[in-house]
């Protein structure tokens, strides 16, 4: 009860005028941010943060966490209309956000996109509410070994997500982890595949290569089919909202699987963009509906979703607890936290509960708040694929190429957007499928690191990832998933009886 | 070149003759000043040791409107920090553009061989110079650096692991120090950030670290880890109790416990070579400006930074000195990359 006490106390905080002007003013800002890609909701809190020091902390960290969550829902937006995805974590919501757009329904993609993310930080603040303590402790137990085993996870409930044909898919995802090599690498400190050029040491930013795949190679082909956006016009009406709402209750175990996974992956901390994607592959892999993904069906978008914005807010609770951010934009925070005088970290909660609780209080009125901002704007949003593209492709290529620029602030990955875009052409000319490269640059890098971190801890050892019974049983799960289409396929001969196998014993 | 050293050389001593000029008087009409926005670049990720401290330069320059003009905080972390560095040396002449450093100004041209080197910039000043500290988990059985030492011996070589930031940087170079000295052998496992090494170290997943002061407060506070040592030639002056038992003053230094090993990460300012003296005067003075003010000096206390600050010749010739230090500790350690 002492939890509930305290978050009322949190609501006084928070619901003072000013506060709640300050929740509107950073959710405006937030959806404009995740709306321009590349500039990320890190870069963004990053920049207003000077603004913030004469302000009161709480009022600080309301609106500046009020920017992340319009971050957080406005991703959402170019993925589902154009394409491009405005943040990483909104790469997954592309593979049905975009189809539906295509086939008219448009406002009923970003109506799902925007309600499920709700769901899923509403999940993730009441955990945070109720838990927050334990799961701080529960965090510790990640090291090296846990982290390889999440994203083993990740991998393996994603692969052969792309239908086509399985070679083209590791070929692709090869590719992916070449480009991630790239640059320097954090376990030796060496420069790696830069081929003594000073300007390949950024490496390939993620940003740069999914801006230029989906973006630039999605206008290369409008381009090709005669300049205007294909597919039916968006039907804009303004019930297009409740409409869908009575449809989502039908995913609720999407939903349910897509919070729980976020909630986890922002503890510990993977991040948003892996749960997004874990969440996706595995609501492919167990939904009735799963055959369709791909096509533009709506649980597609609600999976990810849910996931990102889960991830995006426990994301926060490290952070707080830990001192240890679980997002980029979690770390700039922590870093305002510093400025604003105080210290991050088991000894916030006691000392400083009118800010944490305040914040807690927060997530709940921001979200809210931020939910009727952007459903409110569904059907303008909606209206945009109206007007004619050779008004829309320009601009777009000019948003694509300041995104991509802001990432490193360097002109050689406007370049390298470009080179990328006519690579995302080809591949969809030659039918490969994009996913698995994207997925293996943003997880390479991370995998890579924690699977030689554990072989340092070991002493070279494989046994690292069955040494306890946390790391065994992620483990264990991700073999399981990885095989689970020859295990159901055994499971159902096993069901259909033998009398098929005696008719045809050359199977 | 030493053509242009001269150069730097008598820009600077102008330099701190008119520094302390400022401090005296309200800068003259006729002084430099910057005339449109000035880039303050950081060769590090967002939300970094480096990232903070020029975040909260810029907003204490904007709260107490210390420039005519705006500044604004860019990162270029790439490659090590090497982006940001070469952005600099590529902008000669440039007098809107700042750069703050880390150890990494030495680290990474030795490294990597990426072809940059401190005397490629102007040095302006030196704001703090950031403590390390040997760090255990709390419930660990060693009281002091030596009985860690003595137990890291014992095990064997590679049994204790010491969790550090990034690669052959200075977190790695410490523990090469240690190890040189006493002939301990640690498994350095590299992590991307000091807030994760932090947690590692609560978890257990590895033996000790080097953690900065700010990344390991709260963690000690909560009774979580133990401060051994810390590396430094006196013991930090901060006496304000942090935990029941003890301030940052009762840390003893690692030399009183018989680990003589110095090392402070340099917390300072430069700017593109070739710049005009009057523009690092200007600089000067605005960095004692932002000394002054209380927002950093809480910012000082709370990261217990040893607060330090130099300019001028005092400064280059830290600066040199320091890079001597780092070429050394690397060389023996094996760091310098392969010369092709």
């Amino acid at each position: 009860m002492e939890a509930v006490d305290s978050l009322f106390h949190g609501f006084a905080v928070a619901l003072t005028a000013q506060n709640i002007m300050y929740m509107v003013v950073g959710i405006l800002l937030g959806v404009l941010i995740g709306v321009l890609p590349g500039l990320g909701g890190a870069n963004g809190v990053a920049i207003l943060l000077p603004l913030t020091f004469s302000m009161s902390p709480t009022s600080a960290i309301i609106m500046l966490s009020c920017i992340y969550w319009g971050a957080l829902f406005g991703g959402a937006i170019t993925s589902i209309l154009f394409n491009i995805p405005g943040e990483p974590w909104s790469v997954a919501t592309t593979f049905d956000g975009f189809p539906m757009a295509r086939a008219g329904r448009a406002g009923e993609a970003l109506t799902a996109a925007f309600t499920s993310s709700f769901v899923g930080a509403l999940i993730a603040v009441i955990v945070l509410t109720f838990l927050a303590p334990i799961i701080a402790e529960f965090s510790l137990r990640f090291g090296p070994a846990e982290f390889f085993a999440v994203q083993l996870l990740t991998f393996c409930s994603f692969v052969g997500l792309g239908g086509g044909s399985p070679w083209k898919t590791v070929a692709s995802m090869m590719l992916g982890f070449a480009l991630a090599a790239v640059g320097i690498d954090t376990v030796t400190g060496q420069l790696r595949m830069t081929f003594g050029s000073v300007e390949m040491i950024r490496g390939f930013d993620f940003l740069v290569a999914v801006i230029g795949l989906f973006g630039v190679g999605e206008i290369l082909l409008t381009m090709e089919e005669g300049l205007a956006f294909k597919g039916e016009r968006p039907k804009i009406n303004a019930r297009v909202v409740l409409d869908t709402w009575k449809e989502l209750p039908r995913y609720w175990i999407t939903s349910l699987r897509g919070a729980f996974i976020g909630c986890w992956m922002g503890i510990t901390p993977g991040g948003a963009t892996p749960a997004s994607f874990m969440s996706y592959g595995l609501a492919k892999r167990f939904s009735k509906n799963g055959p369709q993904f791909g096509s533009g069906h709506i649980e597609g978008v609600v999976a990810p979703e849910t996931a990102a914005h889960a991830a995006g807010t426990s994301a926060l609770l490290p952070m707080l607890t830990l001192g240890i951010p679980g997002s980029p934009t979690a770390a700039v925070l922590l870093g305002g936290l510093l400025i604003w005088g105080l210290q991050p970290g088991p000894m916030l909660f006691i000392e400083q509960p009118d800010f944490v609780w305040g914040l807690i209080a927060s997530m709940y009125l921001g979200n809210v708040v931020g939910l009727i901002i952007v459903l409110t704007t569904v059907p303008w949003w909606a209206a945009i694929l109206r007007v004619p593209f050779s008004v829309v492709g320009p601009v777009i290529v000019v948003i694509c190429s300041i995104g991509a620029y802001t990432v490193h602030n360097a002109f050689l990955d406007i370049v390298l957007m470009l080179v990328f875009g006519v690579v995302g052409y080809v591949f969809k000319k030659l039918q490969y499928p994009l996913a698995p490269l994207v997925l293996a640059l943003v997880l390479g890098d991370m995998a890579e690191s924690a699977f030689r971190q554990s072989m340092i801890l070991s002493g070279g050892s494989l046994s690292i990832f069955w040494s306890n019974g946390l790391v065994s049983s992620i483990t264990a799960l991700a073999i399981f998933v990885l095989f689970w289409p020859q295990i159901s396929a055994g499971i159902a001969r096993l069901v259909s009886g033998r009398a098929a196998k005696q008719n045809s014993p050359g199977d | 070149m030493i053509d242009f050293l001269k150069k730097s050389l008598a820009a600077l001593s102008v330099a701190v003759l008119a520094g302390a000029g400022i401090l005296v008087t309200a800068s003259p009409a006729d002084a430099w000043e910057p005339t449109r926005t000035v880039e303050f670049i950081v060769p590090a990720g967002a939300g970094g040791g480096a990232d903070q401290m020029a975040r909260m330069i810029q907003g204490i320059v904007q709260k107490h409107k210390l420039i005519p003009q705006s500044m604004v905080v860019i990162n270029k972390s790439g490659g090590a920090g090497a982006d940001g560095f070469l952005d600099v040396k590529a902008s000669k002449g440039n007098p809107h553009k700042l750069i703050i450093t880390l150890s990494n100004l030495f680290t990474t041209p030795l490294a990597t061989g990426v072809p940059f080197n401190w005397t490629d910039l102007t040095p302006v000043a030196m704001l703090a110079l950031d403590e390390f500290v040997l760090w255990v988990p709390a419930d660990a059985p060693y009281k002091t650096a030596k009985e860690y030492v003595d137990a890291a011996k014992k095990a064997g070589p590679g049994k204790f692991k010491m969790a550090g930031t990034g690669s052959k940087q200075e977190d790695q170079i410490i523990t090469a120090a240690v190890e040189q000295q006493t002939g301990a052998k640690f498994a350095y496992v590299p992590f991307k950030g000091g807030g994760t090494v932090a947690k590692q170290l609560v978890g257990k997943h590895v033996n000790s670290s080097v953690n900065n002061p700010i990344e390991g407060v709260s963690h000690w506070r909560a009774g979580n880890l133990r401060p051994l040592c810390v590396f430094d030639g006196q013991r930090i002056a901060l006496k304000q109790k942090i935990t029941k038992e003890m301030s940052w003053n009762d840390i003893p230094t690692c030399k009183e416990e018989g680990l003589d090993i110095e090392y402070l990460m340099l917390r300072g300012i430069f700017m593109p070579g070739g710049v005009p003296a009057d523009a690092v005067d200007y600089y000067v003075g605005l960095f004692k400006k932002v000394r002054e003010t209380p927002e950093w000096k809480q910012f000082m206390g709370n990261g217990a930074f040893n607060t330090t600050f130099m300019s001028g010749k005092e400064y280059r010739d830290w600066v040199a000195k320091a890079e001597t230090t780092h070429k050394s500790l690397m060389t023996k350690a094996g760091f310098l990359a392969a010369k092709k």
